[in-house]
C-alpha cells in the first residue's frame, strides 16, 4: 500500500472504507502510535450540537498528522465551529498534544455524504432521519421522503426545509404523527 | 488613502453583499408570520453572516492592514460599505421580504457556481461550500414566490408589489465596473452580465409558476459598488455597530 496523500485535489477520490471520506485508520499502515491516540481522541469529541454523534462520525475531521489536525465546518455560518475547535483543542491539550496544531480547511466542502454508517445509526437512534446516502448535492431540491426515526414509515412530510440547526429540516410523520429532525442533504 | 488591492476591493463586495442581508433578515428574527418562517429567515442569515466572515477574512487579509472580518463589519462607516443596493433594503411587508430575497439569492447562486472556478483558490473555496446553502435560500425564496402568487388576492397583490419596488434594484447586480474588468482578465472574478440571461429564465419560469407577471422595466438605480446607498443603509449599521462603538473592543 503506498502512503496516503492528503492534498486536497486527491482526497476526495480516495478509496475508504469508512464511508467519511478518510481512510480507516487501521489501514493506514506505519500510523504511528502517535496519530492512532489523536484519532482515538478526536473519535470521543460529540458534536456540540447533535451530542449523539462524534465529530469523527459527522465528517468534519479531515486529517490527522503528528503534528496538526485538519477540520472543516459543516455550513459556512455554523455557530458550533469555534466551539468544535475549542474542544479538539481541549481534548489534545489534556492528552499531552499541545503541539499538535488545529487547522481549518473550506475546501473541498464538507458533504452530508462524509457521515459514517455508524453516524447515521446514531442519528437515528437519536431521532432525527439521517440524510439519504451518495445523494449529495444534485439531490437539494428533490429530497426523497425521509424515514420517520421512530416508526420507521415513510409516510413522512416536510414541515420546513429550515429547523432548529442550518443542518436540519423539520418533518413530520404521518403515520405516528411525530415531528421529527431531518439531516439535510448539502 | 491608496486604493485598496483590487482583489481585497471584490472580496469586500462579496462579503458586504451578504452581511448586509444576513443583518436585515435577522430583523425578521422572533418576528416573522410562523415559527417555521422565523426558523428560515434566521437559518437564511446566519449562512450569510457565514459567508461574509469568511469573505471579509480574505479582503483584511490580502488588503494587510491588520482589519479582521469584524474590523471590517463593524469599523466601517456607510461610504465604505460596497454592497449592492437590493440588500440593504429594508424589509416591508413579508412579501418584499421574499422578493428581495428570491431575486438576490438565485442571482448569488450563479455567481457563486461560477466562483467555484475563480483562479483565485480562497474565492473558490468559500464559494464552493457556500453555494450549497444558497441552494436552500433560492428554493425557500421561490416557494414562497408561488405560494403568494398563486395565493388569495391580499397575497398576490403584495407579492406583485414586493418586486415590483425591489425589481430597480436588478440591474446593478449584474453590472461590471472596472474592477470587475480587471479581476476578470486575470480569472479571479465573474462576468457578472453572463448570468443575467440564466438567472432570467429561473426568474421568469418561478413567475409564471406563481402566475405573476415581470415587474415593468423602469430607471435602475446604481451606485452601491461605489459607496453611494440609500439612506437606509446608515440606519442598518446603526444597530449592527452600535455596541463596537459605544463599547469598542467589548467581546464575550
Amino acid at each position: 500500500m503506498t502512503a496516503p496523500s492528503w492534498t486536497a485535489g486527491v482526497r476526495a477520490g480516495v478509496s475508504d472504507s469508512t464511508g467519511t471520506g478518510l481512510r480507516d485508520c487501521n489501514a493506514c499502515a506505519g500510523e504511528t502510535q502517535a496519530v492512532q491516540e489523536v484519532r482515538a481522541l478526536l473519535a470521543d469529541i460529540p458534536d456540540p450540537e447533535i451530542p449523539a454523534i462524534s465529530i469523527t462520525e459527522l465528517g468534519i475531521v479531515r486529517e490527522v498528522h503528528a503534528d496538526r489536525v485538519v477540520i472543516t465546518p459543516t455550513y459556512t455560518g455554523c455557530p458550533a465551529t469555534l466551539y468544535i475547535e475549542q474542544s479538539v483543542r481541549a481534548a489534545l491539550d489534556g492528552a499531552g498534544f499541545a503541539h499538535v496544531r488545529i487547522e481549518t480547511t473550506l475546501s473541498p466542502p464538507w458533504s452530508s455524504d462524509w457521515i459514517s454508517d455508524e453516524g447515521r445509526e446514531k442519528l437515528r437512534a437519536y431521532g432525527i432521519a439521517p440524510p439519504p446516502k451518495g445523494a449529495g448535492a444534485a439531490s437539494l431540491n428533490n429530497d426523497a421522503p425521509a424515514q420517520c426515526p421512530r416508526c420507521g414509515s415513510l409516510n413522512t412530510e416536510e414541515l420546513s426545509r429550515f429547523g432548529s440547526t442550518p443542518c436540519k429540516a423539520l418533518w413530520r410523520c404521518l403515520a405516528c404523527a411525530e415531528p421529527f429532525d431531518r439531516f439535510k442533504c448539502h | 488613502m491608496a486604493a485598496p488591492p483590487p482583489l481585497a476591493a471584490y472580496a469586500l463586495r462579496l462579503g458586504d453583499d451578504s452581511l448586509i442581508l444576513g443583518q436585515r433578515l435577522s430583523e425578521w428574527c422572533g418576528h416573522a408570520p410562523a415559527l417555521e418562517v422565523d426558523l428560515s429567515l434566521a437559518n437564511v442569515a446566519l449562512d450569510l453572516v457565514g459567508q461574509a466572515t469568511h469573505f471579509l477574512g480574505v479582503a483584511g487579509e490580502v488588503e494587510g492592514k491588520s482589519r479582521d472580518a469584524d474590523a471590517l463589519a463593524f469599523k466601517r462607516d456607510v461610504l465604505d460599505f460596497t454592497n449592492c443596493l437590493l440588500v440593504e433594503q429594508p424589509n416591508g411587508d413579508f412579501a418584499q421580504t421574499i422578493a428581495r430575497q428570491f431575486l438576490f439569492s438565485h442571482f448569488q447562486e450563479l455567481l457563486f457556481d461560477a466562483l467555484t472556478g475563480s483562479s483565485e483558490p480562497r474565492l473558490a473555496a468559500i464559494a464552493a461550500k457556500a453555494v450549497k446553502e444558497v441552494t436552500y435560500h433560492a428554493q425557500l425564496a421561490s416557494d414562497w414566490v408561488v405560494r403568494l402568487g398563486d395565493g388569495a388576492d391580499e397575497s398576490k397583490a403584495r407579492m406583485s408589489a414586493g418586486l415590483d419596488w425591489m425589481w430597480r434594484f436588478v440591474d446593478e447586480l449584474f453590472a461590471m465596473d472596472a474592477l470587475d474588468n480587471t479581476l476578470l482578465k486575470q480569472g479571479v472574478a465573474i462576468d457578472k452580465a453572463q448570468l443575467r440571461p440564466a438567472w432570467d429564465a429561473r426568474i421568469e419560469s418561478v413567475l409564471a409558476d406563481a402566475m405573476l407577471s415581470r415587474p415593468a422595466q423602469r430607471r435602475p438605480v446604481l451606485g452601491g459598488r461605489e459607496g453611494h446607498h440609500s439612506e437606509h443603509l446608515g440606519h442598518l449599521l446603526s444597530e449592527m455597530q452600535f455596541l463596537q462603538r459605544a463599547y469598542p473592543g467589548a467581546m464575550w
